[in-house]
């Protein structure tokens, strides 16, 4: 087993504004290992997004730490590379001068690692758009630029926040082979935030059900060799398949009639 | 998916009818189908009755106003006329009369408007990037955008004189806030998670209003351009009103006061024109900036 890169200790996270407080995170451990692939699942609000602006060194904990390589995180770094719900392609910027955006930040903009981004295009198919407005290509090309954007920096770790949601279904059954696949290749660390339990499974290696109010970990299920090995299409045709999503969709739904009860 | 395809190779496959008189092949030109064809010839027809119907309404009102000044209906002393009206135009560009006037109002009012342009977007920066001073300003920016600042007059000229430097400040000053409160609104609209994609990235303040602020707010700033230029003449004219001893603004407040309408009437033509044709220009430059984005 390759070793733990990520690590939460007991963290909370508590919003304060005008009005008063919330609890979006209590009391959360979690170790993620090198190369694993964690889908985080969960009802809306119980702070998914939360875990992953705080990897991402956007927001510190309240409580606890958050380490990646036994290093506290406390800023942005190159080392983790954020995806978002939506594409947020730069509508003044063709798709080649978008996916250089995080190196020009970065003050990478070099040949070599333009060219790296190239590369990353190409094996999208979307080489022959470079010079395409966000505007002129689908919602399913425009993730792929965006992935191309994110993987341009090269970072270790990948959080995904919802990267599916907003595709139609069809695009996003491709895309998630997609991401899969490349992922797997550059043996990267992936963080998947989703509420669609299919997805869930037929993508990650370990599957974190959380509950809400305040966010905390209910439960952690490994995803068996049969469903992880293959890519996340082929997953969703394997037997036991059905068997987890009847699993993971009873543990949610006590979840719902928890916070209904409060 | 929205992609560009080679709309020409269709040309090829639907071979149009190539007879037909110059007129309906005029009407159906870069036609794709026969369907294309007949679509563009009635769209294009509805245009012209547009402009037909716009210049001959213009033909009507000139033409109602000779004939009732003629026949004195109208008293042509106050109303004027536009026979002499044009005359009048004709006599004073060929004796050089007009362009002098001409020149310094056009000045005044491109330097007013860039002027205030510029200096509301760099006001707007300023205060973007200070957040407590923009709660600061905040109540003053209201009470300085609800002061007519035509009512400043006075003030400008003690504080910038008689000549162009009080009409300059008066085309700015009708401009300034405006531009800072519309251009500091859309900075503070640009969509939140842009923001967060760039800090994602590690992103300094800096950065993120270069990358990602100042271009998303582009189109806010050019479209103040188009209200501006309208402003700036509005600043200039009653600036010129005011002191000055040169410009359209002068002619106009000189014709009144000697009771020559026919001299009002003709600067008034004349700012009329130099009004819509730097307006159209922004226009264009709004078009060309803004082109490629979806």
């Amino acid at each position: 087993m390759s070793k733990e890169i990520i690590k939460f200790n007991n963290v909370c996270k508590t919003y304060v504004t005008m009005e008063g407080e919330t609890e979006a995170l209590r009391n959360i451990n979690l170790s993620i290992r090198e190369g694993e692939f964690i889908a985080i699942l969960g009802p809306s609000g119980c702070g998914k997004t939360t875990i992953l602006s705080l990897l991402a060194g956007l927001i510190s904990p309240t409580s606890g730490s958050i380490t990646i390589w036994n290093k506290e995180v406390k800023s942005t770094s190159q080392n983790v590379g954020y995806m978002l719900q939506h594409d947020y392609l730069l509508n003044w910027r063709t798709i080649k001068q978008n996916i250089m955006l995080g190196l020009e930040i970065l003050k990478q903009n070099t040949k070599e690692n333009r060219d790296y981004a190239l590369e990353l295009l190409n094996e999208m198919n979307l080489l022959p758009f470079q010079n395409y407005y966000a505007h002129q290509l689908s919602g399913g090309m425009r993730q792929r630029v965006a992935l191309v954007r994110t993987l341009a920096i090269k970072p270790y770790i990948l959080l995904l926040d919802e990267p599916f949601s907003a595709l139609d279904y069809t695009t996003r059954l491709r895309l998630e082979d997609l991401v899969s696949e490349t992922l797997r290749k550059r043996n990267k660390t992936a963080i998947l935030v989703t509420h669609d339990i299919a997805e869930a499974i037929s993508m990650a290696d370990r599957i974190i059900i959380m509950a809400t109010s305040p966010g905390r970990i209910k439960r952690e299920i490994e995803v068996p060799p049969p469903l992880r090995d293959p890519l996340p299409f082929s997953s969703r045709k394997v037997p036991e398949f059905q068997k987890y999503f009847q699993l993971i969709w009873r543990e949610m739904n006590e979840n719902e009639n928890e916070s209904i009860q409060k | 998916m929205r992609m560009k395809t080679n709309q020409s190779k269709n040309n090829i496959q639907n071979p149009l009818p190539q007879g037909g008189n110059i007129i309906k092949r005029y009407l159906t030109r870069d036609a794709k189908s026969p369907a294309h064809a007949e679509y563009l010839k009635r769209e294009r027809i509805q245009q012209l009755w547009v402009r037909f119907t716009q210049v001959a309404l213009l033909i009507f009102l000139l033409a109602l106003w000779e004939i009732l000044t003629h026949y004195r209906i109208l008293d042509p002393l106050l109303f004027s006329q536009p026979s002499k009206i044009w005359s009048m135009f004709i006599s004073m560009l060929l004796k050089g009369e007009l362009h002098n006037h001409i020149i310094a109002t056009v000045l005044e009012t491109i330097v007013g408007f860039i002027l205030g342009t510029v200096s509301g977007t760099l006001i707007a920066i300023i205060i973007w990037w200070f957040p407590f001073l923009s709660r600061v300003l905040d109540p003053y920016l209201v009470v300085l955008n609800g002061m007519p600042k035509v009512a400043l007059g006075p003030m400008f000229i003690v504080a910038f004189g008689g000549g162009y430097g009080g009409i300059i400040a008066m085309a700015i000053a009708i401009s300034i806030i405006i531009t800072t409160i519309v251009v500091y609104g859309s900075f503070r609209e640009v969509d939140k998670n842009l923001i967060k994609l760039a800090k994602t990235f590690g992103a300094n303040k800096r950065q993120i209003f270069q990358k990602i602020i100042l271009p998303a707010s582009f189109p806010t700033i050019v479209s103040t351009l188009k209200v501006n230029v309208g402003l700036a003449w509005v600043g200039v004219i009653v600036g010129e009103f005011l002191v000055s001893k040169q410009g359209l603004g002068y002619l106009i407040i000189y014709g009144f006061q000697v009771f020559n309408l026919t001299l009002v009437f003709v600067s008034l033509f004349i700012v009329a024109i130099c009004a819509s044709v730097m307006y159209q220009g922004v226009a264009i430059l709004e078009n060309r900036i803004l082109r490629n984005r979806g």
